[in-house]
Parts: C-alpha cells; sequence; structure tokens
C-alpha cells in the first residue's frame, strides 16, 4: 500500500504538542497507524517535545510531590481509563476501533440520502469526526466548507480535482475549496471525514435536505 | 551500557540554555540537574528490569521540576501542577515496561506521557494514540540504534538552545503553552503568517541541524 497523501507539518506539530481538537486527533492518529512516514514525522516532533523539556525552566517541587509519588507506585489503584486498546480491524485502525466501540459491524449508521449513511464518533465539540459510507460511483454534489475538512480514505477511493484518494490517503481542504469527490465505481468507499466547526443540532432543517452541506 | 565516555562529555543533552551550552567545557555542568541521556536512559531501564526505587527517586528529582514547569506553563497552579507530576512519573514507573531506548530518548518518552496528562487535565479529552507497529517492540533493540538515538537526542537539545530567541520562543510557546497558531497570534499580535514561517524557519533549521551530523 502506498500512501501518496500525507499530514501536513501544522497538523503533525499540533497532533505532537497536544494542541488539536480530540476529533483532529482521532484522525491523525488513524493515519499514523497506517502511514509509517507520518508516524516517523510524529516520533521526530515528539523529540522536539522532549527537547524542550529536557532544556526547561526547572520550578521547585515539594517534598510532599515525591513521596505521593512514591506511594502511588507502591500504593496505587491504577485507573480504568488505561484500558488496552482495541485491536482494530482490515478497515477500522485501533484508534477508531477505540471510538466506535468495537469492529466495523458495530458502526450505528443513519442514513443521509443518496445511499450515503454516516455516523458521528463521540468526541468533545470543539471538531467533529464522522464516519461516512459512500456507495460506488456516488457523486457527492460541489460543496464547500466553513473552516476545515479533513477526509482519510478507510476503504474504497475517491477522486477530485486534488487527485485521487485510496487507503490511508487523507486530504487536508480548507473553506476556499469547492470539490466534487466522487467515489470509486468498483467499491463502495468509507472514509472519516473530521470538520473544525462545531456540530449544530438544532434549527437546521433546511440543511439536513442537503446533507452534504454539513459535511 | 557500554557507551563510550566521550559522548557524555559533550555538554549533556540537559541544555539549560544556550549561555551554558556555548560556556560548557568537557568539565560539563556538574549538578545533579544535568544527567545525560545515557544516565537516564541507564535509570530507566532499572526501573523497568528491577522496579528499582533508588533509579526512580532519581528520575523523578531530574524531572519533576521541568515537568512543574512546563505544566505550569500551559494554565495550571502550582498545586495542580505537582498533581500532575506525580500521577506523569507514577505512569513512568508503571509504564517502564514500554520504553524503548531505540526509539526515543527518556525526556521524550516523558513528554509524551507528560502532554496526553495534560490534554487529559486541562482539556478534558481523551487522546487517540496510533495502533502499535504490527511486529511490536523489538525485545533486544539494536545497540547502534539506542546509541544513534541517544546521540541525536542530544544534538536536537543543543540545535533548539541555538535557535533565534524569536523562533525559540515561539517552538516554545506551542509545545508548552497549549496554544494554537492562531492563539498565538492573538496573544503577541503578530500576523498568523509571521507566526507559521517563524515557526516553519525553525523546524527548517532543526532539521538542518539534524542533517549535519
Amino acid at each position: 500500500m502506498k500512501i501518496r497523501h500525507h499530514l501536513t507539518d501544522d497538523l503533525i506539530m499540533g497532533y505532537s504538542s497536544g494542541t488539536l481538537p480530540e476529533a483532529v486527533n482521532l484522525i491523525v492518529a488513524t493515519h499514523v497507524s497506517l502511514c509509517d512516514e507520518c508516524r516517523a514525522a510524529v516520533e521526530s516532533y515528539d523529540a522536539v517535545g522532549g527537547a524542550l523539556v529536557e532544556g526547561s525552566d526547572m520550578v521547585e517541587v515539594s517534598d510532599a510531590c515525591l513521596s505521593g509519588a512514591l506511594d502511588l507506585i507502591r500504593n496505587g489503584a491504577w485507573s480504568a481509563t488505561e484500558a488496552r486498546m482495541s485491536a482494530g480491524d482490515d478497515v477500522l485502525p485501533a484508534p477508531l476501533a477505540d471510538y466506535v466501540g468495537g469492529t466495523l459491524e458495530d458502526v450505528k449508521w443513519r442514513p443521509v440520502g443518496m445511499g450515503v449513511k454516516q455516523a458521528i464518533l463521540p468526541t468533545s465539540d470543539t471538531a467533529t469526526a464522522r464516519l461516512l459510507y459512500i456507495p460506488a460511483g456516488t457523486a457527492i454534489p460541489d460543496h464547500s466548507h466553513s473552516g476545515m475538512e479533513l477526509t482519510l480514505v478507510l476503504k474504497g477511493a475517491f477522486e477530485d480535482d486534488d487527485g485521487r484518494f485510496a487507503r490511508g490517503d487523507i486530504e487536508v481542504a480548507h473553506e476556499e475549496v469547492h470539490h466534487t469527490p466522487v467515489a470509486d465505481i468498483s467499491e463502495d468507499c468509507i472514509c472519516l471525514a473530521v470538520t473544525d466547526a462545531p456540530l449544530r443540532f438544532k434549527g437546521l432543517l433546511p440543511r439536513l435536505v442537503q446533507p452534504f452541506v454539513k459535511i | 551500557m557500554d557507551v563510550s565516555g566521550a559522548e557524555s562529555d559533550v555538554s549533556g543533552g540537559t541544555v539549560l540554555s544556550s549561555q551554558q551550552i556555548r560556556t560548557a567545557g568537557p568539565e560539563g555542568l556538574e549538578t545533579s540537574k544535568n544527567d545525560t541521556t545515557e544516565d537516564l536512559m541507564t535509570l530507566l531501564i532499572r526501573i523497568r528490569d528491577h522496579k528499582d526505587e533508588a533509579a526512580f527517586v532519581a528520575v523523578f528529582r531530574h524531572f519533576a521540576p521541568r515537568l512543574k514547569s512546563f505544566l505550569m506553563r500551559s494554565g495550571t497552579d502550582a498545586a495542580l501542577a505537582e498533581e500532575c507530576v506525580q500521577e506523569v512519573m507514577a505512569t513512568v514507573w508503571r509504564k517502564a515496561h514500554l520504553f524503548d531506548p531505540s526509539r526515543a530518548s527518556v525526556a521524550t518518552w516523558v513528554y509524551t506521557i507528560a502532554r496526553n496528562k495534560k490534554i487529559d487535565v486541562l482539556r478534558k479529552q481523551k487522546r487517540p494514540e496510533p495502533e502499535d507497529l504490527p511486529w511490536g517492540p523489538e525485545a533486544e533493540p539494536d545497540q547502534a540504534d539506542v546509541i544513534g538515538l541517544q546521540q541525536e537526542s542530544e544534538q536536537l537539545g543543543a540545535a533548539i538552545a541555538a535557535l533565534p530567541e524569536k523562533q525559540r520562543e515561539l517552538i516554545e510557546k506551542a509545545y508548552f503553552g497549549d496554544y494554537t497558531h492562531s492563539e498565538i497570534a492573538e496573544q503577541t499580535g503578530l500576523p498568523l503568517g509571521t507566526i507559521k514561517s517563524r515557526i516553519r524557519l525553525a523546524l527548517e533549521r532543526l532539521r538542518r541541524a539534524m542533517d549535519q551530523k
């Protein structure tokens, strides 16, 4: 598998420094699970963080802090939040499987028109992550978006003005972009899409008729 | 660890300021605050392999004051910062078996744990991590890889210390301040384009410094 479309430096640095919304971290972690090149880049940015900590100012720490840490390592009950990650499957890499809570079979799809289905994943609301299921050969109407849209292909492929995107490829589109992605004719396409505008639940009924305005 | 003494004499990865790195001679900066990257690695391996509490205390003394500073610059108060430092260091103990010295320096590994703690505490978010590589961590990493990685870490520390002030400040803000580039632009009054290009320049310099070895 040859990945042609990668993360931007901004996204990799944001992931490493921990300043991205959860949904964006999710798409970065998912891409990195599939892309050794971007994995290496993330590790380089982490090394910058490590060097900064190493060279950082020092603030005096109380003795109680050390004794508290010793107490934790001797007697601490480890929190359950550090449970092992899901294994992932052929379509959903492990970080995504965690958010779905299982495998592709467990995704709770909702139809949004023209055979397209979506499933919104539970993340903090500063950005929205959703899985999209696009039937083979379907063209998504020309749309522009307010803010950033990231699309990572998990299965099948789509094509637009920026080229062809297959499994592992990520498209980074900004608001000025108008595009008409078309799913490959041979296979249904599953993507993870992240938009950085907050999710709006109410008062947008007219828009729901035009599902792709929201993508 | 069979690591020749030559590297540890070169002012160390524990650069406190560009001033000090320029003035530090072969005798180095002789305080407990200046453990070399390989000392730290040896200590961490003692934690990993022998659950050695004395090694833990030494690693704690090295990182706790730095992590407290890191967390306070991200906006936590002193008490919360110490609470986080405790938990980060306990995680270091608990996850020591996952430390792979051919892939990260101790400082880098500790940084990733502290960053995740920061996201958890300040943003109340989970942190999605990439899937492990299919072949998993190697039982016995190649010593040449380990030494190479530790040397690169020290060079990177020196290269960061040698960055022009304005560029280094922005890199620090981006990592320590919990600010996006746009937020840094608002704070500093500099245009977003300037922020981005300074960060890009800084990263270019770091890349060049690392390529020249």
